[in-house]
Order: C-alpha cells, then structure tokens, then sequence
C-alpha cells in the first residue's frame, strides 16, 4: 500500500474511476431499464436514462415465445452438473499430481496440460462426428461430459494441484502412520482443507459452462434443448432481425440473478481468484 | 519409537506382502488421475488424431463420401482468396485486443491498489461484466452500438453524429475489440492487482529517498517485479482471443465483408454452416498450430523479459 493520498488526489482519483467505470456498468443499466420500455421507447432520442414509462408484456413474451423456463433448467443443470463433476475429477488428479508417487507422473502430467494447448474448437468437428455416431447429437450429453473430462477441466486440475503442492505434506504424514488409506486421507484431511481452491475452481467452472455458445449451436437443434445464450439469440422477427426489447429482458433474466450472487459473495469471488495456483 | 511406527504401519496390517507402500501408492495414484486421463484420450488426444486424419480427406456430407486426397485440403488453404483476410482480421483482433485488455488491466489494477476508502467497491463494479452472461453482454453491446442505438444518441446530444458501428470495417473491428475487453479485462486486473500487493513496500521507500519520480519507480521496480504477472496473462489473453466466438457471432457474423471474421468462425462457417468438414478439419490444425507457436515462443521468451520468478 502506498502513502495516503492528498484530498485533491482523492477527488481526481474517484473522478477518474468514476469515468472509467461507465462502459463497465452502464450496459448493465442499459439492459435492465430498455427490458421494461415500451418497443417504442427504446430507441428514443434524448436515450431515457430512467425508463419513462413501463411495459411489462415483454416479459410475458418471453416465455410465451420459447420454452424459456425449460431452457433456463438446461443451462442451470448443466452448468451445476459440470461444476460438481469438475470439483471431483480435478480435485482428485491435482491431488495425486502433487502429493501421490506413482510410476510417469510427470510424463501423464504433461500430457493432461496439452490440454491447456488445445482449446475446444480446435476438436469440435471430430468431437462432433463422435458424438453423431454415438447418437448424442441434439442431447445435453456433450455438453456435459467434454467440459467435465475434457480440456476445460485440465486448468481446473492445474490449479488444485498448485494448491495441493503448497500444503504442507505433515498433516498428511500423521494419517498414514495411523494407517489411513489415501482416499480417506484425501477425502478426510485434503479435501475439506482445499476449500478455497475448490470455491475458485467452482466459480470459474460454472461460468464458463454458462456461457458455452459454441458447443450448444454445433449440437443442439431443438428449441427445447437449448440453453439460455443460445436461446437469447434466438427472439426475432419475420426478418431475422432481433427483437431488442425481448432479447433484452430475457438477458436480464439471465444475467441478473448470477450478478446477485457475485455481489453477495464478491469477497470469496475476487479473492480466491487472485489467491489460486495462478500466480506460482 | 521406530518400533511403534513399523508396527503402526498400513504394510504392517496388510495381509499380503505383494502391496508395499509404493505399490500401493502406485495404484491408488492411478485411479486418482484415470477419470482425467481417460477424459483426455477420449475427448482431446482422439479428437486431435481425427482433425488431423479429417484434413487429409475430402468428405462430402450429402453424398456420404469420404475420400483420401493427401494434402489437397493443406493445398486449398494456400489457395483460398479469404484466408488472408481471416488471418488479418485474426492478427488484428488478438493484437488490439492484448494490447487494449492488458494495458487497461494494468491502469486499472495501479488505481485500485491506491489507499482511498470504499475501493473495493470500484473493484467489485469493474469486476462485474465477468460473471454477467457473455451473450447477454455482447446483446446489450449490439443494442448500443446500433445505429440509433444509445451510444450514437448521447454522441448526437453532443451534436456528433455517430457511424453505424457494427456495419463499418474499421469501427466493426475497433467493437467487437472493445465489447471483449470490457467483458473480461476484470479477470486481468485482479491478478495485476495480487502481483502489485506483492511488491516489497520498501523498495518503493528507498526509491523515494533516492529522488526517483514516481514514472521511473513505475517502470524500474513495479515492472520488473510483475513481470512473471505480466506473461502469464499475455499467454492466457492471447490463447483466449483466439477462441472468441459468441461476440463475432452475435455482434458482427464476420461483417462487414470478412472484416471481422476471425479464424475460428470461418472454421465454424465452413464446417457447420458450408458442411466441408475436411478443410475446416484443416483450418482446425492451423489454428492448433498458432496457437502451440504463440504459447511456446511466448513461453521461451520468459529468460528475456521476465526480471523475476518467485
């Protein structure tokens, strides 16, 4: 921490972030106070900053137009279902990475981090004929099980394993002379102690399953399997052209309630962020 | 004591003298990493051999062929009149979009970590736009930047009367740069922020007492010492930028003309919306190569510019 600031720093220094901050906060405004303008309002000239008068059937249509309660489901249970199958099967290999001998560790090691080196787009169109010939195609299934064994998973295993390798191996050594076996130990006194790591791990987890655009346009094709950013793209007109007003209220259904969450817990968000293997 | 230990020992209780610690330690770190191992042969190691066998073939989806023409597909890539454009728009994008995201990261990150009081909640409002749904970001952006959209209105309050971002080459590209950097420069910023905190207090005190301004102490300590942050971003923001899609998509679809269509929506255009999957299978292993090229060299280049490695 530096110095304390002289008041006229202060004020210069609030005034600057204050300015920087609107292209960050803004949009948000944007899109929640538009969702509640009649259609006619929301190209207005002078923009209405506060919404001047209220139109609520646009949220009706939201749901009247897609199956959006259904879509909505989707994208949760995916995401929490990738989430929780990311937590075990990463928590588990950085666990062995760092702490278990066994015969190539390394060697299999590296192999998990070309991982890191090939993103998912590099794979989708063989990943593609995979899953056509396994009659997965139009299901939620690749959805759910290339991101919890796939790449995405291999940064999440990076960073338990740097978690894992900065705690100290005493507390392990003690329940090995009691003669625990290693998935107790690990499950007993690694596992609850790796809480922060997991919390990161979840988060960004969970994010990245949320705004999956890519793999749900390539495999899926019915309106009633889509997930939520697929389907916000999905309200247009006769033309093809977006129906702003609609498209804004259902992104704000689906942005608002995660924006809650983060500024109840933002401490545990921004924090585990910086606090993880990230920097080692 | 060295007697209670042996006796207390898990090989002590085990029936068969076949599993020794290591054995033992051998298997269970086996079935520790298999979920994982096997996840990455089946959905990455497998896939990248097929890409590889795919670009070889030419495969014709409404005829049901698939034929071997060697390096005919690697061929068609020399050949194709828009790859050059797609790699432009891809080298532009990623650049802007380093340069931009790391240097606001950086600003921002040295104005958060000033002593002023309710800072964290500047932190959190900067942080925001990462946990808001990307394509719900990206909308409101396309909202915005339309030609009667909000930007344009208040420029016009003004008396200034804007372009039509989205369908104008330059300001398309300049869009879809900035719509991303607001998005995720969050994430940047936060590590940029931990690397600072770390910097040693005294350091910038003996910088004082030798008359440094604050610009040199700027540049000759907090530099150097964040250096290693500084990498490690630029090889995550890179490797991201390649793999931009929704925001091309939803903003732009590579318009105007091919101008901001990048690598990997041509890959997307030819192979699911064109069906030609042996040349997007073949666009699929140029893109793996650049992006193995960019992280190796960024990655050698670690001796040269980072100053420090904790």
């Amino acid at each position: 921490m530096k110095a304390e600031l002289s008041p006229r720093r202060q004020v210069f220094l609030y005034g600057l972030l204050c300015v920087l901050l609107i292209p960050f906060v803004f949009p948000t405004w944007w899109m929640v106070t538009s969702s509640v303008k009649p259609i006619s309002d929301i190209f207005a000239f002078p923009p209405q900053l506060m919404p001047e008068s209220y139109d609520w059937t646009t949220y009706a249509k939201v749901f009247e137009l897609q199956p959006f309660v259904k879509q909505y489901w989707n994208s949760a249970y995916i995401a929490a279902l990738v989430t929780i199958g990311t937590m075990i099967v990463s928590s588990m290999a950085g666990y062995a990475f760092a702490r278990i001998k066994f015969p190539f560790a390394n060697t299999i090691f590296m192999v998990v981090l070309l991982g890191l080196l090939i993103p998912s787009e590099v794979t989708i169109v063989p990943l593609f004929q995979m899953f056509l010939k396994a009659g997965m195609v139009n299901t939620h299934w690749p959805l759910i099980l290339v991101p919890i064994f796939g790449a995405p998973s291999v940064f999440a295993t990076f960073v338990m394993r740097q978690f894992f390798i900065a705690l100290p191996a005493e507390l392990e050594e003690a329940a090995r002379v009691d003669g625990l076996g290693r998935f107790k130990i690990f499950r007993k006194i690694a596992l609850p102690l790796a809480r922060p790591a997991l919390a990161s791990v979840a988060i960004f987890t969970f994010l990245h399953s949320w705004n999956l655009y890519l793999e749900p346009i390539v495999f899926l094709s019915s309106a009633d399997k889509f997930t939520l950013p697929q389907a916000l793209t999905q309200y247009t007109d006769a033309y093809g052209g977006p129906m702003w007003n609609i498209q804004l209220a259902a992104a704000t259904l689906t942005a608002l309630p995660v924006l809650l969450v983060f500024i109840i817990a933002q401490k545990q968000f921004v924090e585990g962020l910086a606090h993880t293997g990230l920097k080692g | 004591m060295a007697v209670v230990q042996q006796t207390a020992h898990p090989e002590g209780r085990s029936s068969s003298s076949f599993w020794t610690v290591a054995r033992r330690d051998s298997l269970a770190g086996f079935l520790f990493i298999a979920p994982q191992l096997i996840g990455i042969t089946l959905f990455v190691l497998t896939p990248l051999c097929l890409v590889f066998w795919y670009s070889l073939h030419e495969w014709n989806v409404l005829a049901n062929t698939f034929t071997y023409t060697g390096l005919a597909n690697y061929q068609m890539l020399l050949e194709d009149t828009s790859l050059p454009s797609v790699l432009g728009a891809t080298a532009i994008f990623s650049a802007g979009l380093v340069i931009f995201n790391l240097s606001l990261a950086l600003l921002l990150a040295v104005l958060l970590n000033q002593k002023l009081a309710g800072i964290t909640i500047f932190r959190t409002l900067f942080f925001s736009p990462v946990v808001v749904s990307l394509v719900a970001w990206t909308i409101v952006w396309g909202f915005l930047l339309q030609k009667n959209g909000g930007i344009n209105g208040v420029l016009l309050v003004f008396g200034i009367d804007g372009p039509n971002w989205l369908r104008e080459p330059v300001t398309a590209m300049i869009s879809v740069i900035v719509v991303q950097v607001f998005k995720n420069v969050g994430l940047n910023m936060i590590l940029f922020l931990a690397a600072l905190q770390g910097v040693p207090n005294e350091l910038y005190e003996a910088a004082r007492i030798d008359g440094a301004p604050r610009f040199k102490q700027f540049r000759r300590i907090t530099l150097p010492l964040i250096s290693p942050t500084i990498l490690l971003t630029s090889i995550i923001t890179i490797v991201g930028s390649l793999q931009v899609f929704a925001q091309i998509a939803v903003l732009t679809q590579g318009g105007p003309g091919l101008t901001t269509t990048v690598l990997v929506y041509y890959l997307y255009q030819q192979a699911f919306q064109f069906h030609f999957f042996g040349y997007g299978s073949t666009l699929s292993i140029m893109l793996f190569v650049i992006v193995a090229v960019l992280t190796f060299t960024q990655w050698q280049m670690r001796k040269r510019i980072v100053f420090y490695e904790s």
